[in-house]
């Protein structure tokens, strides 16, 4: 099958994989959302936290992969499902813990939490909780990337679930007609909330874009090294002026929807526990440490350093978080309008 | 001053701004042509980059719109008739409105919606409605309602210029209203009302295209001895609730005049207003002279048996003032 994603990089032999230091940076990166992830699961079943939370854990490699490619300047939107992406794009993980603790010092300052975390002085334009959003977003922010004339794109992360809503159709039609320096990454994690893709999703997703003609790819979405080179040539086709792409990123949900699930289900079932263990034989964590492992790219010992600092930082977070202020509850009267600036000169009917 | 159709002011104000900025962009269906007028000739000044057609995707459009502002450009987006915001309302409800709330004030967005609103042209229900009221339930949205044409080109330049997401809500049809335009550059501030005639004994507070009829009743009271005071509020958000207030201080009765259908009009959140804060000013009841809960109907008859007219509005001050010795309620 050809991926469509076919345009050999200038300096780069095709099909080339990451660097030793490139690859060291992918697995911080995964390790990274892993342990807070994980640390969120624990505090969430703790009762710790006031919102619902939607975990990335098995996911990591999309975010990962992607994120590498882009820079502060560079756009993204994200899901409700959205740490990992806000922090593989250099999200600062205490603000974010903050926020999801409802605290003051969160990145934004309490009001938006877990489902909602942006930082628009990185490019992260936010999860959002209405499943679909930021692909009109992200289409608007490549559309001023593709104005500014200067490199910049953006790319819109997005499920399998959303995949089913018609501004998706709207938004491949347009960005391919404009051109535009966007990247669609469609994480296909097999759910639709608490319902199997299959149920409720005809054909294979990619072909959507290929409708369009656009460039569409289907990959690994947990070897963090396969979404690294497709999502590198997307990236540069993206910056170069090629217009759009999209990649097909075949997944799982190793947690549930949202933790405390169960408390929704009640005695029902949507999958076998079967099925989560054989995704977890494909952790992409552990794949790609054992494959750098044995191609003796690096020690286990190197690796092992990464996850202790990692670990410090996650628990640094949480102590931040834990030792934060209470939201300021009036700036929800406050927040609402930016100050307008004072009129222009010139005649100003009373 | 000259002579400009309101359709024109908008025009004008659209491409003063655009010159001032060349951060302005302006996009919607059929905008190069301009099949609503307002952006006549603004394609051929100022090229694909700065204005250009979409594909009939309302849903894209306003979400596009909030991208485009946080990627730093000030956006115009023309939306054709209010009816299609309903498409185009995820944007609209969830995330433009919200976002900068939702990020700690992170987010400013300078967009500016454009659309027209109401009947009148037997276009029927799915190009007739008044939907303001939803736009200000949802709490992070201006809505200016321009009723004249000096006011359109000064509120519709304010709203570009604004960090916020602005609603401009035109009348529909046939270039609205012929009004002077002050030359040279004109404002025009949100949340401040214009008294369009001064009167002693009724405020009549009158919504965007029920100006003209409110004054047309207005005239024919004073053949009849009463003295009715018109307010055009200008904006819905903010609401100018001080020049209200202070016109009841003076006559102790109001009705409000509002095209949107009667439930949650914006006419009922006016009349609850002065209730809560001017009830000691009032010599009886409010009254809200509005649509019904019907939608709108094609026949031009129809339609104008349940949009509010001068007659109307004039039946409605008599019954208040005690001047008619029957109802004259055309609907109930």
């Amino acid at each position: 099958m050809t991926t469509g994603l076919d345009v050999t990089p200038a300096g780069s032999p095709p099909g080339a994989g990451p660097s030793a230091v490139e690859a060291l940076r992918l697995y911080e990166s995964m390790v990274l959302i892993r342990r807070v992830e994980e640390r969120l699961r624990d505090d969430s079943a703790a009762g710790k936290l006031p919102g619902a939370v939607h975990l990335y854990i098995g996911e990591e490699a999309v975010a990962a992969g992607v994120c590498a490619h882009l820079g502060d300047r560079d756009y993204a939107t994200s899901t409700h499902r959205g740490h990992g992406h806000f922090l593989a794009k250099g999200g600062d993980v205490r603000a974010m813990m903050a926020e999801i603790w409802a605290k003051r010092e969160g990145i934004c300052r309490g009001m938006g939490g877990s489902m909602h975390v942006a930082d628009i002085s990185k490019g992260i334009l936010g999860a959002n909780g209405i499943v679909g959003a930021g692909l009109s977003i992200a289409t608007g922010a490549a559309f001023g990337a593709k104005l500014d004339g200067n490199g910049k794109v953006a790319v819109c992360f997005f499920g399998d679930g959303a995949s089913n809503q018609g501004v998706l159709m709207e938004t491949l039609n347009l960005s391919t007609l404009w051109q535009l320096p966007l990247v669609f990454v469609c994480e296909n994690n097999g759910f639709s909330e608490f319902t199997p893709s299959d149920q409720v999703t005809a054909g294979r997703i990619a072909d959507r874009a290929r409708a369009f003609a656009m460039p569409a790819a289907e990959v690994d979405g947990n070897d963090v090294t396969d979404v690294w080179r497709t999502a590198g040539e997307a990236v540069r086709r993206a910056r170069e002026g090629g217009g759009p792409s999209f990649i097909e990123a075949r997944t799982y949900r190793i947690q549930g929807h949202f933790e405390a699930e169960s408390f929704v289900l009640g005695t029902g079932r949507y999958r076998g526990e079967e099925e989560i263990e054989t995704w977890r034989q494909r952790d992409p964590i552990a794949r790609l440490r054992s494959g750098l492992v044995s191609a003796g790219t690096v020690g286990a010992a190197d690796l092992d350093k990464i996850e202790a600092g990692v670990l410090d930082r996650v628990n640094g977070a949480v102590a931040f978080a834990e030792a934060g202020q209470p939201a300021d509850p009036e700036l929800a009267e406050t927040l609402m309008f930016a100050p307008a600036a004072p009129a222009a000169t010139g005649t100003e009917e009373a | 001053m000259a002579r400009t159709r309101l359709i024109q002011a908008i025009h004008d104000g659209i491409v003063e701004e655009m010159a001032r900025d060349p951060k302005v962009i302006v996009y919607g269906e059929d905008v190069e042509l301009s099949i609503v007028g307002d952006l006549r000739g603004v394609h051929e000044q100022f090229g694909h980059d700065r204005i250009r057609n979409t594909p009939i995707s309302e849903t894209s459009l306003t979400g596009m719109a909030v991208g485009l502002a946080a990627a730093g450009y000030r956006v115009v987006v023309q939306m054709m008739f209010a009816n299609f915001m309903y498409t185009g309302m995820d944007a609209i409800g969830n995330q433009m409105s919200k976002l900068r709330l939702m990020t700690g004030g992170q987010m400013e967005l300078p967009i500016t919606v454009i659309a027209t609103i109401g009947g009148g042209s037997a276009n029927a229900a799915q190009h007739s409605d008044t939907p303001y009221a939803m736009l200000m339930n949802l709490g992070g949205l201006k809505v200016a309602v321009p009723a004249a044409p000096a006011d359109a080109k000064g509120l519709v330049k304010t709203a570009i210029r604004d960090p916020n997401p602005c609603f401009i809500l035109e009348p529909n049809g046939r270039g609205g209203e012929l009004g002077e335009v002050p030359d040279g550059e004109h404002l025009v501030p949100f949340g401040k009302a214009a008294v369009r005639r001064d009167g002693d004994d009724v405020t009549v507070v009158a919504i965007g295209r029920m100006l003209k009829p409110a004054l047309g009743a207005a005239a024919t009271l004073e053949t009849e001895g009463v003295s009715a005071e018109v307010i055009d509020p200008r904006t819905l958000v903010p609401f100018d609730t001080g020049a209200v207030l202070a016109s009841v201080a003076k006559t102790g009765h109001l009705v409000v005049v509002d095209e949107a259908r009667e439930t949650c009009s914006a006419a009922s959140q006016i009349a609850a207003v002065v209730a809560e804060q001017g009830f000691d000013l009032l010599k009886g009841p409010i009254r809200r002279v509005t649509t019904p809960n019907v939608a709108i109907p094609y026949a031009p008859n129809a339609e104008a048996h349940v949009i509010p007219g001068e007659a109307r509005i004039t039946a409605t001050v008599r019954e208040l003032l005690g001047r008619s010795g029957r109802s004259e309620k055309v609907l109930a």
